[in-house]
């Protein structure tokens, strides 16, 4: 067990799964030379040389579509997209060729690759630097998807990927880079798809992922102060999806909020809205509250920015107000 | 490579059977095609998004450069590529016809054939989106270093999609074993090439990005051989190559498109650059073979097909719970139905 950074709890899960596995390749803009934008890959090229990690032109598409077809001969590529703003980009490539391949190919053909990404705001990088587009991967069957809340699932996840049988997009965080915690190499938190409860409570159910799990521990722990019990989980992993631990835990409480940093309409937070309410009708006391980013593009001035998104704050009053509805701000 | 024994005289065979091979092969493909639309008019395809390649047979002089472990990407007008790589013309049928013995399980159609074995890594119904793959095909292949190349077959189309010059840009810079070839057949869709490029001069395009660019005459598939050879000389040895297989498309866009859009002197004249009707002209004047072998070599391919065709109408479709599978590695959890999702949650 040590203490380290998210940051280098990535590097160190490609620089330790690319020692063990030759054909892991890294290919992306400034991947090598650089050290990746975020300094994610720093190192890497002097350790492994420039023919597995490749710093690619500025050409999105084509970086995607040379690591579906390295994936479909024999080499495990990391394709680094370097803002999930840049999607808009790549969906050709990765939701109409890498998720589709296995299918339409009759299952003769996979694509084992990973597209390490980053989202989230936090910097004023404004709205083409910060969005948090999950939910257009989630919506395309055939991807995997998983986006790492704390330093050690920041390796462990990311190590998972890298054997998955079938194409991973790992959304990281910028504002969780410098995020401190401790990491041991041998024991992840818990296996590839599977969601954890990272704090227990009676009263009702915080559903979350990502850089958000962190506000909601906060909101948990504000909650707690005024007698509330909040359950706080983190999924981890958005596919597979693991419906089983946030239903155990509604069907206990009976009250959930869902919290996402991305914009709410159609959004992964409506996704996970609608099945909890489906498979936990009967137990429901409250309705379930979406606290998800507000349907606007991300304004650049720091205090509309972090406005744009939810906080401990909004989600601690909201989860007071499900339990007593005594919001003095909310008041009608 | 060698010819069926019965196709020409000892001599000729012994002097070269590659072109009569050739021809062959082209022949095959022509066959192929009909009974592609033979199998849309009654009722036994998969939808009517059938794109049929003849009169582009003279790609066969590229596909007859590639060697066995190469790999290769197609556009939805992939048949005939594909056929000329050594396909089962039975199992592309079934697939066509969506039943469960086609290449893909029936999951594909004409659009989306692949099989690993002979190195088709897809056919794409996406104007370009295979072109990158053989980029990445070569970056495995330069790695691992077993000679082999990667080859993006595409249209006119995909002269005008970007992603096919961050293709080219890569593979030039990283010198990658890559072969983009452009079956020009005038048409993209309804629109004449000269109506959606600015310059047709496709093979300067290549150039500029510091590929080996050839434009080849593919009504004459022996020119185009020639080219493609050293084409793929080049690849081999990290210099990769574009060539361009200039041929008409013969039928519509696709089996529902009448072709309004030109007229009938401009489709004879088309069909005047046959490559089978050259390559046969030029393999009697060569004394490589007679027409009665030639004659013989059609009737064999056109048997071949029929029974091709009889073979994929009887095989059956696949059973209902086949559309869950393959959407992920079989290892693990397949989608849930969603009939079986209800019941879960009406029964809870």
């Amino acid at each position: 067990m040590t203490e380290t950074t998210y940051r280098e709890a990535l590097r160190s899960a490609l620089e330790d799964a690319m020692a063990s596995d030759p054909t892991i390749l890294l290919i992306g803009e400034e991947v090598g030379v650089y050290g990746g934008a975020y300094g994610v890959t720093k190192g890497l090229l002097d350790r492994f040389g420039p023919e597995r990690v490749i710093d690619a032109p500025i050409s999105e598409p084509a970086i995607v579509g040379a690591a579906v077809g390295a994936a479909m001969t024999g080499s495990r590529p990391v394709a680094e997209l370097m803002y999930v703003d840049f999607a808009g980009l790549v969906m050709d490539q990765l939701g109409n060729q890498a998720a589709k391949s296995r299918y339409m190919f009759g299952g003769q053909i996979a694509v084992p690759m990973v597209l390490r990404t980053q989202g989230g705001t936090g910097r004023s990088a404004a709205a083409q630097h910060s969005q948090s587009l999950e939910g257009w991967f989630l919506h395309t069957p055939g991807l995997r998807l998983a986006m790492p809340a704390t330093v050690n699932d920041a390796y462990h996840l990311l190590r998972a990927a890298l054997v998955q049988p079938d194409p991973v997009v790992f959304i990281e965080h910028k504002g969780l880079y410098t995020l401190k915690g401790p990491l041991d190499r041998d024991r992840p938190d818990a296996d590839w798809g599977r969601a954890l409860v990272r704090r227990p409570g009676r009263d009702l159910t915080i559903v979350t992922y990502s850089r958000m799990l962190h506000e909601s521990l906060a909101a948990a722990e504000a909650l707690a102060a005024q007698g509330i019990e909040a359950e706080v989980i983190d999924l981890r992993c958005l596919n597979p999806l693991d419906e089983a631990v946030p239903v155990a835990s509604l069907r206990r409480t009976g009250r959930a909020m869902v919290v996402s940093e991305g914009v709410m309409t159609g959004g992964v937070a409506a996704e996970l809205s609608a099945r909890l309410q489906e498979l936990c009708f009967d137990q429901l006391e409250e309705p379930i509250l979406r606290i998800a980013g507000e349907d606007i593009p991300i304004p650049v001035s720091p205090d509309l920015e972090r406005a744009a998104i939810p906080s401990a704050g909004l989600i601690a009053e909201a989860g007071l107000h499900l339990m007593r509805r005594e919001v003095a701000a909310w008041a009608r | 490579m060698t010819g069926p024994e019965t196709a020409a005289a000892p001599d000729a065979v012994a002097r070269n059977t590659a072109p009569l091979e050739r021809y062959r092969i082209m022949r095959r493909i022509r066959s192929f095609e009909e009974r592609v639309g033979e199998m849309f008019l009654r009722g036994e395809s998969a939808g009517s998004m059938l794109h049929l390649s003849i009169g582009e047979e003279g790609v066969v002089g590229v596909t007859d450069a590639m060697q066995e472990g190469d790999s290769f990407t197609t556009h939805h007008r992939g048949h005939g590529v594909f056929l000329a790589r050594g396909a089962d013309p039975a199992r592309m049928l079934a697939e066509i016809g969506g039943r469960e013995s086609g290449y893909c399980r029936g999951k594909g159609g004409s659009m989306h054939i692949a099989d690993r074995a002979l190195g088709h890594l897809g056919a794409n119904a996406i104007v370009g989106g295979g072109i990158p793959h053989v980029v990445g095909a070569g970056l495995s292949y330069r790695n691992q270093g077993a000679g082999q190349v990667s080859v993006a077959f595409f249209g006119d189309g995909a002269m005008q999609q970007g992603i096919l010059y961050e293709a080219m840009n890569m593979a030039a810079l990283w010198r990658l074993p890559v072969v983009f070839c452009c079956i020009n057949n005038q048409y993209g869709m309804g629109t004449r090439i000269d109506r959606a490029s600015a310059s047709v001069d496709f093979a300067a395009r290549a150039a500029a990005f510091g590929l080996a660019g050839i434009s080849t005459d593919g009504a004459d598939v022996e020119v185009v051989h020639a080219a493609a050879q050293d084409i793929f000389a080049g690849a081999r040895a990290g210099r990769p190559g574009f060539i361009e297989v200039s041929a008409y498309r013969f039928h519509g866009h696709a089996r529902m498109d009448k072709s309004p859009y030109r007229t009938p002197e401009e489709e004879a004249e088309g069909r005047r650059r046959d490559p089978i009707a050259n390559a046969r002209a030029r393999l009697m004047a060569e004394g490589l073979a007679d027409e009665a072998a030639l004659d013989r070599l059609d009737a064999e391919a056109t048997a071949e097909m029929d029974r091709a065709l009889e073979s994929a109408v009887q095989a059956t479709m696949p059973p209902l719970h086949a559309m869950f599978e393959d959407v992920y590695d079989p290892e693990t959890p397949a989608p849930e139905p969603l009939r079986r999702r209800l019941a879960r949650i009406l029964n809870a």
